[in-house]
């Protein structure tokens, strides 16, 4: 049976369970908006994962984990374009530039942080195609997928609470109104720096998501660190149409009439 | 005849259903069912699925409407069909469950969202011995000092009257400003 769905329904941290406990070997491909995920397993083991958006070439991962050098990183590329990992892996290790331990606990640090990413995850159509082995012309590994399944479940109770404080993305910040609070002492991350410069009842939180390149996750993170320290406040988008009734009285006539309809209520609940 | 009506919302078991009867005039039309999950199964035996619909007869031409809200996450379609045209709403908090505090700040900004109405929060169990005080709750909910939040006894009637009262002084006073 096909297994394919869409995250909203089957998270990551339940597929790589299933997988896990089904030992299965093939490949799981998650497609969200512009990006597309791959992730190879070996018997239920994780043996490679990437990402579309990002270089993920051998020389690109040894300089992310800083094992070789910005122009060591460009001079290999230029040179060997046309090798495979596989082919580059050996070449470096034989002429001294770096062991076997680097290239594995790099390919390593790089896999878990792909698959960190996808948890944040939340939307996005993934199907797993037994019959699509890792690719040849990469270094697969075997990293056990138990730790990976706790800290992804980690996260999903995170983004339920997170849910539960910030139900909508439609809403939109203001800053909290504290003369007291002084911007300047405030220790934000570069994230929340980033956050801060779009804060505008005008700017719904969704629309600073995209501005600011965010997933729901990492954007709803932000914002609760901000009203956790109290510099922010949720408050509704300058045009969003309302629904009360008060906001619907438009003339002096209306107005009385609706005052007089709220006395009525509570002389009649005070002898209730 | 005129019909206004005032939402009733809250987390799961905060007490939405009975106090909507402590006012109603006639029983409270409820769509209760029993609960299938076990969590909230041990809690209390029957839940609110649709809403709960209490009534408050004013005179001849005009009725008010007590509309209670499913507390469940997987129930809050309903929340926006409910807040149409709405005169208020009030959040029932559970003083006695403080895990429930962030669902019950979730919901008040679902609802903020939904019908920028006046509104009053009330915690409910105050006569419970393990309910947290109205103080400690306004804390917790990092609620601003101007919204209001009333100790509640949801099977007490006089309690209830008093929760709905601040809630139609509250209205009064948004229909003053808007008026500025």
């Amino acid at each position: 049976m096909a297994l394919k769905g869409n995250l909203r329904d089957f998270s990551v941290t339940q597929l790589f369970n299933l997988i896990n406990l089904a030992k299965k070997t093939g490949t799981l491909t998650i497609e969200r908006s512009s990006e597309v995920a791959r992730v190879n397993f070996r018997e239920g083991k994780l043996a490679y994962a990437q990402l579309s958006s990002e270089d993920n070439s051998l020389p690109a991962i040894l300089q992310r984990s800083k094992k070789i050098s910005h122009n060591q990183y460009q001079v290999i590329q230029s040179r060997a374009a046309n090798m495979t990992d596989k082919e580059l892996g050996l070449l470096l290790i034989n002429a001294g530039y770096i062991t076997q331990a680097d290239i594995l606990n790099s390919l390593q640090q790089y896999l878990i942080s792909v698959v960190r990413r996808l948890f944040t995850w939340v939307d996005g159509f993934f199907h797993f195609d037994a019959s699509l082995p890792p690719p040849d012309d990469r270094i697969p590994i075997r990293i056990d997928l138990e730790n990976l399944i706790i800290e992804g479940s980690r996260q999903i109770r995170e983004w339920e609470q997170l849910q539960e404080e910030i139900p909508s993305l439609e809403m939109s910040l203001k800053f909290a109104d504290r003369p007291d609070a002084n911007m300047r002492k405030l220790n934000l991350s570069v994230e929340e720096w980033r956050v801060v410069k779009f804060i505008n009842p005008k700017n719904t939180i969704k629309q600073i998501a995209e501005a600011t390149k965010m997933n729901d996750l990492e954007i709803r993170r932000v914002v609760f660190s901000l009203l956790q320290a109290g510099v922010v406040e949720l408050t509704r988008p300058t045009d969003m149409p309302v629904v009360g009734i008060i906001n619907r009285i438009t003339t002096p006539q209306e107005r009385e009439a609706q005052v007089s309809l709220v006395n009525r209520l509570i002389n009649r609940i005070r002898v209730a | 005849m005129q019909n206004v009506k005032i939402v009733v919302t809250g987390p799961f078991n905060a007490g939405k259903t009975e106090f909507i009867r402590s006012i109603s005039e006639i029983e409270v039309v409820s769509t209760e069912r029993k609960i299938s999950t076990g969590e909230e199964m041990r809690l209390k035996e029957t839940t609110t699925v649709a809403m709960d619909f209490g009534r408050i007869s004013v005179d001849d031409d005009l009725v008010l409407y007590l509309f209670g809200t499913p507390g469940q996450k997987r129930f809050d379609f309903m929340w926006e069909i409910l807040s149409e045209g709405m005169l208020g709403f009030i959040v029932l908090i559970d003083s006695t469950r403080p895990e429930t505090y962030r669902e019950a700040r979730g919901i008040l900004q679902t609802f903020k969202i939904y019908a920028p109405t006046p509104y009053v929060l009330a915690a409910n169990k105050q006569d419970c011995e393990d309910a947290w005080s109205v103080e400690d709750i306004r804390l917790a909910l990092r609620l601003d000092p101007k919204i209001k939040l009333l100790p509640c006894v949801a099977t007490n009637k006089e309690s209830v009257k008093n929760v709905l009262l601040e809630l139609l002084y509250e209205i009064l006073g948004e229909m003053e400003k808007s008026s500025e």
